[in-house]
């Protein structure tokens, strides 16, 4: 064994990436709930990986057996039904874990300096996460697939002066159809996940160089002892390794039973229009993209047409994603946790949670006088976080920070 | 620390509440109260799908013998019974009437209800297929009280006619419950399979618990130490 170990690392750094990584990976003691949703993300994510490669073997992506093939999987490949549920409410899974984690960050401030790099990679796997879900949710070719895409990507033909031609130019026709599928198909197995894992792969590389924060804020590697090792710091491999997988069985009772008892969990998961196949002719009363993507969807109406163009409520939504980049630089705080803050930005990452939960629910609403009236209302709250955050984070009273973390 | 996570957990969970509150229509449906697991009523379900709709309604994702293998009826049975004319024991179940006939006499094809358990619901077919009424301005005499000006006849009304009012529900229960199987045939599997996960996981629950908990003693009574 040793000498197999011997043979590999004077060829590949096995031992070292080993040890730096997690034997001698070096966690602050104190990480509570909210510390299991990296690694459920990570599980998450490959666990869609794997379905995906099972149902890219079944599926057909043609407009004309896309919608027949989905039921072929769901009833005459073997335990495709299992698969396909897996797949479908890992996606749901997928985004319930990120929101998660990100709110983690805002509770704790883990953008906060020296992190600004993980929180910048991390939106931007975001945003690539909500890409490659938008054109998962294509591909069963149902009535929210297609009616959904038809609104979202229509939304690039309001580019002043671009628009008509970038539209053909991303649908390689006039409208959603049958070029569409099959490129949203190559995107959604091949480009987006690559992005996706080589992003997940920079995340983890910037985080293991500063090191994980932690619910206090207290930056562990300020206090070492004569071994170079931080006093509140564990090694991750086993003390987190092991808690980790209570936190991935806890997960996956909650995931198995959406599975196998509610999996369509009343269309908030899989629409029940989505049943019906795509009909250019006939437009559902209704079109909602799936909760995950609806608070963007919400700031989208929200913002009227000026001009007679749809373009500034484009940009409201593109907006409402990319100032999440700025956060790090927004928040003047000097303390990093929620536990040592002053009260100003505790009531405003209420209001902001508050917010974006009711965009979100709007988004899965009909337009009403009343609900647009509110979708205002909270775009307006949702930006006066970010906007006003550097006066809010430097007012009132902060509380002292421990120098060592808490029990 | 528990605070926060009492009020985050209320919150969404309210916020769960009214969602559903918000959410159901206006339109009031009964509850067809249907149970997958009742075989009888699947198999009644069956027959009298293929005796009363199939002449129109295809189910084109599910095969004859597929039916038999679910809900126990041999293929002799589902021979004699289920199918009509020439078609094969193997063969999707598709409608008699042809497209071009349909478009003439409905003026609609009517359409394929292999899904329709999944995107109207099974309380909406229960209770659709209970609300015909007479209405002497319809081509076929009859209207429906939550599809309007529906292009489909009453099909059931002898149904209606001689049997009495609990029966023809139990009846109408049995095509609804027969469509929500046909509508996930993995259904009949699905939930018993669930449990048997999550008493796995449960056990393995207890066990990785204990081995957190075995590892982090010495983190807890700080008897951590990095080795030299």
């Amino acid at each position: 064994m040793d000498n197999n170990k011997n043979w590999i690392d004077q060829r590949f750094p096995l031992t070292k990436v080993w040890n730096e990584h997690l034997a001698e990976y070096y966690t602050p003691r104190n990480f509570n709930f909210w510390y299991f949703f990296g690694s459920l993300a990570m599980l998450v994510l490959v666990m869609q990986i794997v379905t995906g490669i099972f149902l890219t073997m079944h599926f057909k992506p043609d407009a004309a057996n896309a919608f027949a093939s989905v039921e072929y999987i769901m009833r005459d490949v073997d335990w495709g039904w299992l698969i396909r549920y897996l797949h479908s409410t890992g996606a749901s899974a997928f985004f319930i874990v990120i929101y998660l984690h990100m709110y983690r960050g805002l509770l704790y401030g883990s953008y906060k300096s020296p992190r600004e790099l993980i929180w910048i990679l991390g939106i931007i796997l975001y945003i690539a996460l909500m890409a490659e879900a938008f054109m998962g949710y294509v591909l069963p070719w149902g009535q929210m697939s297609y009616w959904g895409a038809q609104v979202i990507i229509s939304l690039f033909g309001s580019v002043p002066f671009i628009g008509p031609d970038l539209l053909v130019w991303i649908l390689g026709d006039y409208a959603v159809g049958d070029p569409a599928l099959n490129r949203f198909f190559s995107l959604h197995v091949i480009a987006l996940p690559l992005i996706l894992v080589v992003l997940v792969f920079l995340h983890i590389v910037a985080l293991h160089t500063v090191g994980s924060n932690n619910p206090d804020g207290v930056e562990i590697k300020k206090n070492k002892d004569k071994n170079g090792i931080p006093k509140d710091g564990i090694p991750f491999h086993p003390y987190y390794s092991v808690k980790d997988i209570v936190g991935v069985v806890v997960f996956l009772m909650l995931f198995s039973a959406v599975v196998f008892f509610a999996p369509a969990l009343n269309g908030y998961f899989l629409e029940h229009a989505n049943f019906i196949e795509a009909n250019p002719l006939k437009t559902p009363d209704r079109i909602a993209p799936l909760w995950y993507l609806t608070p963007f969807y919400s700031v989208l109406r929200a913002i009227p047409p000026m001009f007679g163009s749809q373009f500034p409520g484009v940009v409201g939504m593109f907006a409402a994603l990319l100032i999440l980049l700025a956060l790090p630089w927004l928040d003047r705080s000097k303390v990093k946790s929620i536990r040592y803050r002053s009260y100003p930005y505790k009531i405003a990452l209420g209001v902001f949670v508050l917010s974006f939960v009711i965009l979100g629910w709007l988004g899965m609403e009909k337009v009403t006088p009343v609900n647009s009236i509110l979708a205002r209302v909270f775009t307006v709250t949702y930006f006066g976080f970010f906007i006003l955050m550097p006066w809010f984070t430097s007012i009132g009273k902060t509380k002292q920070v421990p120098e060592r973390v808490t029990e | 620390m528990k605070k926060l996570l009492t009020i985050t957990t209320s919150v969404f969970a309210s916020l769960t509440i009214s969602f559903n509150v918000l959410a159901s229509s206006s339109v009031h449906l009964d509850h067809a109260n249907t149970d997958i697991n009742d075989q009888k009523s699947l198999q009644n379900g069956a027959q009298l799908f293929m005796n009363y709709c199939s002449g129109c309604h295809s189910i084109s994702f599910m095969r004859y013998n597929r039916i038999g293998k679910d809900l126990n009826i041999s293929d002799a049975d589902v021979e004699k019974n289920l199918m009509f004319g020439d078609k094969k024991i193997g063969d999707k179940i598709i409608a008699s009437m042809s497209e071009k006939g349909a478009e003439t006499w409905f003026g609609t094809t009517p359409p394929d209800l292999s899904l329709v358990a999944r995107s109207k619901g099974t309380d909406w077919i229960y209770t659709y297929l209970r609300s015909f009424y007479a209405d002497k301005s319809r081509p076929f005499g009859v209207n429906n009280k939550i599809l309007v000006n529906a292009s489909m006849p009453d099909v059931l009304w002898e149904l209606k006619k001689n049997k009495s009012a609990e029966d023809f529900d139990q009846e109408v229960r049995d095509i609804t419950n027969f469509l929500d199987y046909v509508g996930e045939p993995a259904k009949l599997v699905r939930v018993d399979l669930g449990y048997k996960v999550i008493g796995f996981l449960f056990i393995l629950f207890i066990l990785a618990y204990l081995m957190k908990k075995e590892y982090w003693k010495d983190v807890k009574y700080g008897k951590w130490r990095a080795k030299d």
